[in-house]
């Protein structure tokens, strides 16, 4: 039975605040997403030069070639604001943490095969560091970018990188302990089969263009990491040979991948349907990271996949460029394998 | 192999793996390129493993923590508006704190979260990168929880509608937004002194005791929960804000007079930034809490006075400008709130007289000034009002170059002479309002010169209404100025007597108690 409670109504002024109204088009009511991201930055009358970088404003468009009419064309389809984006991971790291115990309590890492466990370690524990320059980037592109619209989820990607730097060091832990995560550390820094990638992720730390740096960082690499490591690594090759363990702890690198990188394609597509010259600039990025994020992923494909290798990341990458193809950018001459 | 032989990490050990055991030496670019902003103040930094995390906190339970807060945060928010709870505040006055709360506050935690971002990414050390990314997450969850709480406020009463156009424009956000922005452009040592130090660890409880101490007192349970579910994140601001400064001044002696100079300047910034709060405190919020010259005395004569006596082995002394403020403090609330009194046409909420019982309280609060000095006003202002004639000052007022506050201080020794300094600087006059705010030009005037000043600006023809004309006959400057800061005349600005704030205020809760 429908019970009509009753509380005192009195009618309301106005439903949202104005710069709000002008956004959403009329004074209706708003979201939270709305209303804690929308012109949030201050925009007008910005007062004194940076020290830091005289040549722009505090707030400035001009740290990327890209150019946007109105920089809150771009929208999260997750509408991520603090509150949203915090109950979403905690819901993600519960079932982590739960995959943790599983895993943990049963030994599970004990039962897998011996060759396994160390493929498993020799892929996964150098990925920390990975993470840790992904979180760099993102939280750069947080702190330079133009517009809440884009820098808030900046913020938050770059956490999230920050927690799979964690639950890489814990699967370490997990399945060795410490002095692995410290074999893994020297493998990362002199190991040949890691250097194409450890030089990717430092160039990467110099890019100065924060949406350039954002087609690298969370478009390419990411597109064509993910997918590899923990599409077809964890859940495939593991699984198959007995290390489903690995994927239980994994769960979390996938569903943060597939959510991500909804927000990540709405974004490139949000710039290049902008204007030609945007989607100039973004297909010209994508070839050129495209090629080198390739050729940086090709000897951890092979410690992966052995001979195989080059084979899944061609499967990988027919993917990504099936993804990008509904981006609006065009793959250009020279980008294809 | 035997899980059971692993030697148990110990938690700093643990911590340390899941962070700084991230980072490395990179050398396919060289670590210049890598972390830019770290030279260039002077700050010299030879070890960052020496860095002392302030707190332990992975990402994990991090996610969990403030998602748990959330929930609470909101559901209580939530059950607020559908009550009606706005309308069991102490009485309609005190919504005209709010109004400033939201014009001036989000905006500083926004910029407090891009400033905090970008140490994220550029201080070499992965132990302070990453206290300072939490840092920079939990601003904008300030920001957006106040917006959200203050929200539903908007749609009853007037004032708060285009709070973020105001905050780039109004005349006296300029204030608050100066302030941060004067501490977002310095590098990054600087900025972490100045926020992370001088004005979370300083001055945050004269802030907070104001603003959310005030909203318990006054019935507001939306504005008193966000700020007790902030106390938590503060809690770490601040113990980080006490790291960075120990860690620089343990790096290299050279460190200590650049930090001295910048405690010194920030110190004075923040509490000139705290003028507003001070009149809050005693004008504006219907049931006190304490009076701002008790709050200033307990919070910074006692409190941060302990924590300058712990620092003083490292070299630090009290900055100067605390003789002044001591001087300052039986002065500085009323003389605000006369400004904003008599500038009642151009603010965003409505000004009124302390009636017969409130100035009664301020003597006794004041006993040494307030009859003397600030009463008569008062008594003045009120027989104007009866005669119909309630003043409001139509001019615009001389700016400090560095504070921006209207030069409406007076001499420290002499309460009847205003304090104004002037320094002329490749051949053009600059104000100030004291010798700290001088002092503080003096040192970097190539800063301070790109002031956007508003009543400057306004004279220069730089704050009209778009589209308007000022050479049409017909042409009213004040009218077109409020209409380039949306301010709507009659609504927003004037007395709360007669206000429309007042009237359905009334009747909205005689609506609610009444049948």
């Amino acid at each position: 039975m429908h019970i009509d409670l009753r509380t005192v109504a009195i009618t309301p002024l106005r439903h949202t605040f104005d710069h709000i109204a002008r956004r959403i088009g009329a004074d209706k009511a708003a979201s939270r997403y709305q209303e804690g991201t929308l012109d949030i930055q201050p925009s007008a009358n910005l007062q004194y030069r940076p020290t830091w970088d005289p040549a722009h404003q505090l707030y400035d468009p001009a740290r990327t070639a890209i150019v946007m009419q109105d920089w809150y064309a771009f929208k999260d389809p997750r509408q991520f604001y603090y509150g949203t984006y915090t109950l979403a991971r905690a819901r993600m790291q519960e079932a982590a943490e739960a995959g943790f115990d599983f895993v943990e309590t049963r030994g599970l890492g004990d039962l897998m095969p011996d060759d396994v466990r160390r493929r498993a370690l020799d892929v996964l524990v150098p990925l920390r560091h990975v993470a840790y320059g992904a979180n760099l980037n993102n939280v750069g592109m947080c702190a330079y970018g133009y517009g809440t619209a884009v820098t808030q989820p900046c913020m938050y990607q770059g956490m999230d990188h920050l927690g799979i730097a964690q639950y890489l060091t814990r699967i370490g832990l997990w399945l060795a302990g410490p002095a692995e995560l410290e074999d893994g550390r020297s493998h990362w820094l002199g190991d040949g089969r890691w250097q194409p990638l450890r030089r990717q992720v430092e160039n990467s730390l110099v890019v100065k263009d924060w949406f350039e740096l954002f087609v690298a960082q969370n478009l390419v690499q990411d597109g064509l990491l993910y997918p590899l490591v923990y599409a077809h690594f964890v859940d495939r090759r593991l699984n198959a040979e007995g290390g489903a363990a690995v994927s239980m702890v994994c769960a979390f690198m996938n569903e943060w991948f597939a959510e991500s990188s909804r927000w990540v394609d709405a974004t490139v597509k949000t710039a290049a349907a902008e204007s030609p010259a945007n989607a100039a600039l973004i297909a010209g990025w994508l070839a050129h990271w495209r090629g080198r994020v390739r050729e940086a992923l090709l000897p951890v494909a092979e410690l992966a996949f052995d001979q195989d290798g080059e084979k899944v990341l061609d499967t990988v990458t027919e993917a990504f460029d099936a993804r990008v193809a509904k981006l609006g950018v065009a793959l250009k001459e020279g980008g294809h394998v | 192999m035997d899980m059971n032989v692993k030697k148990k990490l110990g938690l700093k050990e643990k911590y340390a793996l899941m962070t700084r055991s991230l980072g490395w030496e990179t050398s396919y670019e060289p670590m210049d390129a890598v972390f830019p902003q770290t030279r260039y103040e002077g700050i010299r930094i030879h070890d960052w493993d020496k860095w002392e995390d302030p707190f332990r906190l992975t990402m994990d339970a991090y996610w969990k923590y403030q998602a748990e807060k959330e929930r609470k945060l909101y559901a209580i928010v939530d059950a607020y508006a559908q009550n009606n709870g706005h309308l069991g505040v102490t009485d309609a006055r005190y919504i005209n704190a709010l109004k400033i709360f939201l014009s001036a506050v989000p905006s500083l935690e926004y910029n407090a979260h891009r400033g905090f971002a970008r140490l994220g990414r550029e201080l070499p050390g992965v132990g302070p990168q990453i206290a300072c990314q939490m840092q920079a997450i939990d601003e904008i969850r300030h920001a957006q929880t106040q917006i959200h709480s203050l929200s539903n406020y908007n749609r009853f009463y007037n004032g708060f509608h285009d709070w973020k156009h105001m905050n780039d424009r109004l005349w006296y956000l300029s204030v608050p937004k100066s302030f941060f922005e004067d501490a977002c452009t310095c590098g990054p040592f600087e900025f972490i002194i100045a926020i992370g130090f001088s004005f979370e660890y300083v001055l945050t409880n004269l802030v907070f005791v104001p603003f959310i101490s005030g909203a318990a007192y006054n019935g507001d349970m939306g504005a008193m929960t966000f700020g007790f579910s902030a106390q938590s994140d503060e809690a770490r601001h601040m113990t980080l804000g006490l790291e960075v400064i120990k860690f620089m001044l343990e790096q290299d002696p050279a460190n200590l007079p650049i930090i001295q100079a910048w405690i010194d300047k920030w110190v004075w910034r923040g509490v000139r930034l705290l003028s507003i709060v001070a009149m809050l405190m005693d004008y504006m919020l219907p049931k006190r809490i304490m009076s701002w010259k008790e709050a200033w005395e307990v919070y910074f004569e006692e409190n941060g006075m302990a924590l300058f006596k712990d620092l003083a082995r490292y070299g630090i002394k009290v900055p100067d400008c605390v003789e002044l403020i001591k001087k300052e403090k039986d002065h500085l609330s009323h003389q605000a709130w006369n400004a904003f009194y008599t500038a009642g046409k151009m603010t965003n909420f409505h000004t009124w007289l302390p009636t017969e019982e409130e100035m009664d309280w301020l003597s006794s609060k004041y006993p040494d000034t307030f009859d003397r000095l600030y009463r008569p006003r008062f008594e003045h202002y009120r027989e104007m009002e009866k005669q119909g004639k309630r003043f409001y000052n139509t001019t615009l007022p001389m700016l400090c170059q560095v504070c921006q506050i209207p030069m409406l201080f007076t001499e420290a020794d002499d309460p009847t002479q205003i304090s104004y300094r002037q320094v002329t600087h490749q051949g053009d006059k600059y104000h100030f309002c004291s010798d700290h705010c001088q002092h503080i030009f003096e040192r970097e005037p190539d800063k301070y010169v790109e002031a956007w000043l508003p009543a400057h600006q306004i004279w220069q023809g730089n704050c009209f209404a778009e589209g308007a004309d000022p050479g049409a006959p017909d042409f009213d400057p004040l009218k077109s100025v409020l209409d380039y800061w949306h301010l709507v005349y009659g609504r927003d600005n004037l007395d709360f007597e007669g206000s429309e704030d007042q009237k359905n205020f009334a009747a909205w809760r005689a609506q609610a108690t009444r049948n």
